[in-house]
């Protein structure tokens, strides 16, 4: 299937630019190594050009996942502690068990799916209380600053650039 | 125009790619790229970018992890407990099936071992070396460590609708404000807790 020879490339992409390594993603975490950084901006920059891009002659659709404070900022939070207690995001911890990583397995994979399975369990009472306060949907930035497509993408490029630019000056 | 504007960009990509990993740090003898242990972060982040494109364009879906560690439990569960899992109203939404998602996983893991291996950085380790050097060769501590902040990544990416690749990635690059927003709690979260750690 296609998914596999992607994943397998995106497996190969993050383990080859040191993503997949503990020192690295503890080093983004604790901002004394920018390669985490790095590569997902220069992934961003790419995909959102090509991307919206590819929308002109309607070659792709978006994927918006919608939001709310309720279920973003609470679910963003607890995987942010789940992440600088294990060292590894569900991505790299895939990369990280095919570079030999134990922790990744034992801890990593055996914790998302017992952390996954609890949170089926509990997803009714949640949808109802918890996920939908604060809701706003599929929004997206240009829709938020009304403004149309092109010039977000463009501006944001040239940030992410810059950014980019002086992390590279700075040596980190 | 479509055309030539793809050609121009798939130009310019591989020209900057190939520049980006023809220059080495030490400027000294080149060893084949394919063995080489670390790309440029900007190459293969830009690589991981190119394969968004395919993943739009091709299978209309986009890279993402979590959900896929999901739709495992979501198989182990019915594995014990039949139609009972099944009626789960998380499942009922997103029914635990093997699909291009659980495939891009597998994939994830076969080609970690692929540039680990052809690289020579395929070890076998129970306890990360930073770990060792910061708190201690106890594999025991590090499992419970790793486990616990494992179950938080399951409960929190769920929570959250996606993780760093699936918000981090795909969804900032749709200009996402969900996404955008993941990622500052991801990584405020994550900082926070790294530097209370070490």
């Amino acid at each position: 299937m296609l998914g596999l020879l992607m994943g397998v490339c995106f497996g190969f992409l993050l383990q080859r630019s040191g993503v997949t390594h503990y020192k690295v993603i503890m080093g983004q975490l604790t901002l004394t190594d920018w390669t985490v950084l790095k590569v997902m901006l220069s992934a961003v920059v790419t995909g959102m050009i090509g991307i919206h891009l590819l929308r002109i002659p309607g070659l792709v659709r978006l994927h918006k996942k919608s939001g709310s404070v309720g279920s973003t900022v609470i679910g963003g939070l607890i995987f942010g502690i789940g992440f600088g207690l294990l060292g590894y995001c569900p991505g790299t911890m895939a990369g990280a068990l095919g570079q030999g990583s134990l922790d990744a397995l034992l801890g990593g994979v055996l914790g998302m799916l017992a952390g996954t399975g609890i949170y089926a369990a509990l997803y009714e009472p949640l949808e109802k209380r918890i996920l939908h306060v604060g809701d706003f949907g599929k929004l997206t930035l240009p829709e938020l600053i009304n403004t149309g497509t092109w010039p977000v993408v463009l501006s944001m490029t040239g940030i992410i650039i810059l950014f980019l630019l002086i992390l590279e000056l700075s040596g980190v | 125009m479509v055309s030539v504007s793809f050609a121009f960009i798939y130009f310019l990509f591989s020209d900057v790619v190939y520049w980006v990993l023809a220059s080495d740090a030490s400027g000294t003898i080149r060893e084949s790229v394919w063995k080489m242990r670390r790309w440029s972060p900007y190459a293969a982040g830009a690589g991981i970018g190119v394969l968004s494109w395919l993943a739009f364009l091709l299978s209309d879906n986009t890279l993402g992890a979590s959900g896929s560690y999901a739709k495992t439990a979501g198989m182990i569960e019915k594995l014990f407990r039949g139609r009972k899992a099944e009626e789960k109203a998380y499942y009922q939404e997103h029914p635990p099936e093997v699909g291009w998602g659980w495939m891009l996983l597998v994939g994830l893991i076969i080609g970690g071992f692929l540039s680990a291996w052809l690289s020579n950085d395929f070890h076998v380790r129970l306890v990360p070396e930073l770990w060792k050097q910061q708190v201690g060769t106890n594999g025991l501590l590090r499992w419970v460590t790793a486990f616990a902040g494992g179950i938080l990544l399951g409960i929190g990416s769920r929570w959250a609708d996606g993780c760093t690749s699936g918000h981090g990635i795909s969804g900032t690059l749709q200009l996402v404000v969900s996404s955008w927003i993941a990622v500052l709690c991801f990584f405020a979260g994550g900082v926070v807790t790294a530097l209370i750690l070490f």
